[in-house]
């Protein structure tokens, strides 16, 4: 079981980084789309591991489907830049180094922490632990609020890509 | 598995992320960065709910969800603007808010 879990861990760890690498270091938009598609589903994976098994549909559902159609469609639109890789001004070089500091702070932080269960498994979780009945129970009890507040950011989101995305007749002259 | 090595693994990815965000210069290809600063949050939220047995931090996760999505139909309607109104897509090109 244990093992098990191991290899299941690094072979999706190691596509969720591929796929991270992929996302930043390829030249053509398109292809960082399809390398965000493999983070996402070996992300799903893992989200499986820890017992999270609605938002693992959910991700795959809704990233992996839904908004990843959307980046498809809008880099197929603009149409495929290819932009090179070196940067641009003598601070963006600074960039990946700032990146890499941040991780090994980071990993201090996390490998340092007095938090005593961070060694473990954790805890022992019921049997219906991230399933969509307690996720549903939670949602309509405990965080009422901020499920509404989400659903209004859907409304106020979908309403503004519809008034950003529209052909505006009369302002040409301001171009 | 440990809960650290998930710790970890998000960090990685946070860091991958913002390296991104920080030096590509396609406005799609940032966005598509910060999705994954995102999702490297959500691994750290599931991976510490787990830890404490306590449901609480996937429901943090799914709202992250949600607004990363909504990031990104704002964002990609921008980069839609952006094409229609003959604008380099180019964040460096961008220096001014005018539209």
């Amino acid at each position: 079981m244990s093992v098990l879990e191991g290899i299941v861990f690094f072979i999706a760890a190691i596509l969720a980084l591929g796929g991270a690498l992929g996302v930043v270091l390829l030249r053509n938009p398109f292809f960082s789309v399809l390398a965000l598609v493999l983070h996402l589903l070996a992300l799903a994976t893992l989200f499986l591991l820890l017992h999270a098994q609605f938002l693992a549909a959910a991700q795959i559902i809704v990233y992996a489907g839904a908004v990843m159609v959307l980046y498809v469609f809008v880099a197929a639109y603009v149409g495929n830049v290819e932009e090179s890789l070196t940067p641009s001004g003598p601070l963006l070089t600074l960039a990946p180094w700032f990146a890499a500091a941040l991780f090994v702070e980071l990993v201090i932080a996390a490998l340092g922490t007095g938090l005593s269960q961070i060694n473990t498994e954790g805890a022992t979780v019921p049997a219906g632990f991230g399933a969509p009945a307690q996720f549903g129970e939670l949602l309509l009890k405990r965080f009422l609020i901020p499920f509404e507040a989400a659903s209004y950011l859907l409304l106020i989101a979908a309403v503004g890509a519809v008034v950003l995305a529209r052909r505006r007749r009369g302002l040409e002259h301001l171009d | 598995m440990d809960v650290s090595w998930y710790i970890v693994l998000s960090a990685l990815i946070f860091c991958i992320g913002l390296a991104g965000v920080l030096s590509r210069r396609n406005p799609l290809v940032v966005l598509l960065s910060l999705e994954l600063v995102l999702n490297a949050g959500n691994l750290a939220l599931v991976g510490f709910s787990r830890m404490w047995g306590n449901a609480d931090g996937q429901i943090f996760a799914l709202i992250v969800m949600v607004v990363a999505a909504c990031e990104v139909v704002v964002g990609l309607g921008l980069i839609v603007a952006m094409y229609r109104h003959r604008v380099p897509i180019d964040v460096d090109e961008m220096s001014e808010l005018h539209g």
